[in-house]
């Protein structure tokens, strides 16, 4: 069965003031009212999110958001899958779906991090890792600069090529209203910030985030009853890597975004060239490049060449993070494989406002851990 | 003191840390090598300035890989010094690690205490 994407909204990212029950709810309401559906309808509700336990004590967040809109009696399941939680919540909403078991389902995804501070979220998503890695304090963004020296010295990579891929991202979230950096930097700034991880600094980063987004979807021979304004879901799959990032054979290779991306590309019957834009999960800037290589955009050890070169610019051949990306439209951890999708959704529909591009056919690409397990998904307009 | 072992399954595959199954083959992991007087060589390494709290700052972190035989396996951890793509280093125990009682992890769900990697001149 062909799944439609029928509403689409995400909350304003960056530090807000409401705790993540009223980002979740505010979010699912407004797509509700995207695709003029009422809460009444809706069969299946899936809240993607990583830690609100540890983030704010909360937990049960899904049966608070039905009861709090409405959607009551309707089935309702938290999706958990780190910082690919809101990709995963995409696969779970496209699985109820196409297996008839729900006519209307609702995804909506968030995080409320910014009342702790740098040092604790870190701590918080570091307890993904395996306990030969967290005994040594390894991060997220440790990995990202044992990684990056890796690529740099294997593919004799200039390390300006990875602060490219910050500039352009911020430079497309002056356009996006939604986004947590509204700021153009240039390479300077990207080089000359604190370092975090050498090779890595500050801005080669996202931020910490809160936000939530939200995603409404039935099967697409009766997307028309809503609206006129519809994507169709034509692939999504999910691929798992080793929990421990040592064991990989070549740590460059993001051997679960490969995987995910050939199933969805053969689900939705096209190739990387087929696509028209394309968000990427950079929590890092080299993750750009090494998603580009991975899913078969770029040959192995070149990725790093599509920034510099103007390759993943609004006017480039492939346009990557048009929204801003993780980097500055932010990483609210639950919401931002929503969050991509919400912005391939308002590109394909010409909805985009002032960093619109040309596309029909679009794809998102959420990385939990450091590639450990990953959803991309196809998303296209007919004609 | 704290165990650092390369594990070996039945078809003579290794990894660090143990695993219930082989990850190559499914099957079990019923040998052991120990690594702890074993030199190592660097394969890559950072040194993070914004470590999370009750890790010390800043903390250089490798990635290292063992030779054993005509096999390889390789480990992860902090240095004692700095180091270069490369660079050969041993393994030195330590008795803890980073301050379990700053960490959001259960102090008694995993050992504290493990090996850093020493620049072998």
């Amino acid at each position: 069965m062909d799944v439609a994407v029928i509403g689409a909204a995400m909350t304003p990212f960056g530090e807000r003031a409401a705790w993540l029950d009223e980002l979740l709810s505010t979010a699912a309401l407004d797509c509700l009212a995207d695709a003029g559906a009422s809460t009444g309808a809706v069969d299946h509700l899936y809240v993607s999110n990583m830690a609100s336990g540890e983030f704010e004590g909360t937990t049960g967040v899904m049966n608070a958001l039905a009861a709090d809109i409405g959607v009551t009696p309707a089935y309702t399941q938290r999706v958990g899958q780190t910082s690919a939680s809101g990709g995963a919540g995409l696969y779970a909403a496209w699985q109820s779906i196409a297996s008839g078991a729900s006519e209307l389902t609702l995804l909506v995804g968030g995080e409320k991090m910014t009342h702790r501070t740098t040092g604790e979220a870190s701590d918080i998503i570091a307890s993904l890792t395996h306990p030969v890695e967290y005994s040594h304090g390894v991060t997220l963004p440790s990995f990202a600069g044992l990684v990056a020296r890796r690529y740099m010295d294997r593919f004799d990579v200039p390390r300006e090529s990875l602060a490219e891929v910050a500039v352009k991202n911020h430079a497309n979230a002056t356009a996006n209203p939604d986004a947590q950096f509204r700021k153009a930097i240039d390479t300077d700034d990207v080089l000359s910030s604190p370092v975090v991880a050498d090779p890595l600094r500050l801005y080669d980063y996202c931020p910490v985030t809160d936000g939530a987004g939200a995603l409404l979807f039935c099967p697409a021979a009766v997307a028309e009853q809503y609206t006129d304004r519809y994507v169709r879901l034509s692939g999504v799959a999910g691929g798992t890597d080793t929990h421990v990032v040592h064991e990989r054979a070549e740590p460059t290779w993001m051997g679960a975004v490969a995987e995910s991306g050939r199933q969805a590309f053969e689900m939705a019957g096209c190739e990387p060239s087929d696509i028209d834009v394309a968000e990427l999960h950079d929590m890092v800037t080299l993750l750009e490049p090494l998603q580009l290589e991975a899913l078969g955009f770029a040959d192995r050890g070149t990725g790093w060449q599509w920034a510099p070169e103007g390759r993943t610019t609004r006017d480039g051949s492939l346009p990557v993070n048009t929204s801003g990306g993780l980097k500055a439209r932010g990483h609210p951890l639950g919401a931002t494989g929503i969050a991509q999708a919400v912005e391939i959704y308002r590109q394909l529909l010409g909805e985009a406002g002032g960093r619109q591009v040309t596309a029909r056919r679009g794809l998102t690409c959420n990385v939990g851990g450091f590639g450990n397990c990953v959803t991309t998904a196809v998303l296209e307009v007919d004609g | 003191m704290t165990d650092f072992a390369a594990h070996e399954c039945e078809n003579g595959h290794l990894t660090y840390p143990a695993h219930t199954r082989c990850p190559a083959c499914g099957r079990p992991q019923t040998g052991r090598i120990d690594l702890s007087d074993r030199q190592a060589e660097v394969v890559t390494w950072t040194t993070v300035m914004a470590s999370p709290t009750g890790v010390r700052e800043p903390n250089t972190v490798v990635i290292v890989e063992f030779t054993v035989d005509d096999r390889t396996v390789r480990a992860i951890g902090s240095t004692t010094a700095g180091v270069s793509i490369g660079d050969t280093v041993r393994p030195v125990h330590v008795e803890q690690l980073r301050d379990p009682s700053a960490a959001i992890r259960v102090a008694d769900r995993q050992s504290w205490s493990g090996y850093r990697f020493e620049p072998v001149d």
